[in-house]
């Protein structure tokens, strides 16, 4: 292959092409064969830098997963042989290499010129989320698990989106790597389909987190971070596709495809936020809205309907809102005190009072958010006091509407919602 | 992989010992041939109660070795006997430890055997 082919064809392109995308599916796929994280990340790792020695001169391979899931394989192996302990555990795995699980760079060529994510090698990030939830793990290690090792979050990422300081998380992975290695915990897929029952409302609560890192990006400059939001949307259809037509799965799903179809919408060129009320609604995705809306409408039908069942009908109705005036607020309001009812968050309430803003008036809304600004949870989220500020500029109290947005830009966010921040309170200013 | 099931008891738990709702000895002979029969018993031992052991102890190396009547004071639990598993893995003894008569009233302890 010719690396000046073209943009994205160079080995440095595919290969960060590759560690984006599949790096976690690797990851699974050698968790999965060697039964040790920390074995399967060392090997992972040793297979990147073997690409990044091996590509530029020979070229890119023309299945990539495969080459790196092969090439991790063989280094893995060479480990686990120079240890005796790990050696005998591995023929009790029968893990063989050339064993139909660990196919050849050979092989992997024929299967097709793509980037590797064809259905040639077997997904095993499924397996990895159920098996993050086994029961001899203990409860609190279990989505700082998922969110690491399939979520493929930072560590700081995943104490982020689980709103822990960073050394804990790090303990709790630390801790957890020990048990499953220790215990030779599998991680797997559980056979017995009340156990997959047991274990899914965490593994749809890792998707989620996923997710919204990736929607929210508390890091890097791209407020979207379309790696990981794929990825969510990508395992949340592998986990719908296994629940056998359980409502969570597909009601999680339909969230996650109906709130990703007004990304192209939801920013500007210069990566600033559009708020909902200006998206030009012509862009967004309507084939993702389309499946959303028939998984929506099959999920909320159901009696195990759940949180991501009703969420995903909020979200669904502003999808079929043709604009923002023509929204449903009452029915909207109606669906958070069905979302209340099944356990209090501050966050919903938010969400809540200012859909009432919207359906009875700015005042209404106003009054409720003002309620809520002594939950801690609250205090500390910038969302919550752009809100304070729009309806507080609604009902023309622009003075304080100044404070509310300097108290959200304190509070930080990616650096286009800080601009987005600057330029209301800027304009708020010359109003007031 | 082998798996050692520690039968836990506790001192403080009246059931445990000879009372009519905990398990007897006859339901721990069955499912010892349970095991033998599945091919998964690997070894184990009975033992008989706490208050018979005695306790020896050395603060360290350099130290003479205390000996002392019964075990150790400040522990209520005690293992009442162990089995050794040999199985493919942690779920399957996991599932033996669920069927074990120890679990009732009790608790197993599954801990994977330290490979040397």
């Amino acid at each position: 292959m010719d690396p000046a082919a073209g943009h994205g064809t160079a080995p440095d392109d595919v290969l960060a092409r590759v560690h984006r995308e599949e790096h976690s599916r690797l990851l699974a796929t050698l968790v999965r064969r060697f039964g040790d994280l920390d074995l399967a990340e060392d090997a992972a790792s040793e297979a990147m830098e073997a690409a990044l020695r091996t590509w530029p001169e020979r070229g890119v391979p023309a299945t990539p997963l495969a080459w790196l899931t092969t090439a991790a394989t063989r280094s893995a192996l060479d480990r686990v042989r120079r240890d005796a302990i790990a050696a005998r555990r591995l023929a009790a795995l029968h893990v063989q290499e050339g064993s139909p699980a660990a196919p050849s760079a050979e092989a992997g060529a024929l299967a097709g010129p793509d980037l590797g994510d064809g259905e040639d090698l077997p997904d095993e990030r499924l397996a990895m989320l159920m098996g993050c939830c086994h029961p001899a793990i203990a409860p609190a290690d279990r989505i700082a698990l998922m969110l690491r090792f399939v979520g493929s979050l930072t560590t700081a990422e995943a104490a982020q989106a689980l709103l822990l300081p960073v050394p804990t998380l790090q303990a709790r992975i630390t801790r957890a790597k020990k048990r499953i290695a220790g215990a030779h915990i599998p991680l797997g897929v559980p056979a017995d389909p009340a156990e997959r029952e047991r274990r899914m409302p965490l593994v749809l609560r890792a998707i989620s987190l996923v997710f919204t890192e990736g929607y929210a990006a508390t890091s890097g400059d791209a407020p979207i971070r379309r790696e990981l939001t794929g990825e969510a949307i990508r395992l949340a259809r592998i986990v719908q596709r296994l629940s056998g037509g359980a409502a969570e799965p597909a009601g999680l799903l339909a969230l996650l495809l109906l709130t990703d179809a007004r990304s192209p919408a939801r920013t500007d060129e210069d990566g600033v936020p559009i708020p909902l009320e200006d998206q030009d609604r012509a862009r967004w995705d309507r084939e993702a809205i389309g499946e959303g809306l028939a998984l929506v409408e099959r999920a909320a039908a159901m009696p195990d309907a759940g949180r991501y069942s009703i969420q995903a009908s909020i979200a669904a109705l502003h999808a079929q809102a043709a604009r923002f005036e023509e929204t449903d607020w009452p029915q909207i309001v109606v669906l958070y005190d069905l979302l209340l009812a099944r356990g209090d968050d501050p966050v919903v309430r938010m969400n809540r009072a200012i859909a009432v803003g919207r359906a009875r008036g700015p005042a209404e809304g106003l009054a409720l958010l003002e309620q809520l600004a002594e939950e801690p949870e609250l205090r500390a989220h910038s969302p919550f006091h752009a809100a304070l500020a729009l309806f507080r500029e609604e009902t023309a109290q622009h003075g304080r509407a100044v404070e509310d947005w300097t108290r959200a830009l304190e509070l930080g966010g990616s650096e286009g919602e800080r601009r987005f921040l600057e330029r209301r309170r800027d304009a708020a200013r010359a109003r007031a | 992989m082998k798996y050692v099931l520690l039968l836990m008891g506790n001192l403080a738990d009246e059931r445990c010992g000879e009372t009519e709702e905990g398990p007897g000895v006859e339901e721990f002979i069955a499912f010892d041939a349970e095991l033998e029969k599945a091919g998964v018993l690997a070894g184990g031992f009975g033992l008989t109660d706490p208050e018979e052991a005695t306790s020896v102890t050395r603060a360290d190396r350099e130290a003479e070795a205390v000996v002392t009547a019964g075990p150790f004071a400040e522990s209520r639990e005690f293992v009442g006997g162990t089995i050794v598993l040999d199985v493919p893995g942690l779920d399957e003894a996991l599932a033996w430890a669920a069927k074990c008569p120890g679990a009732i009233g009790g608790r197993v302890e599954v801990r994977p055997m330290l490979e040397l």
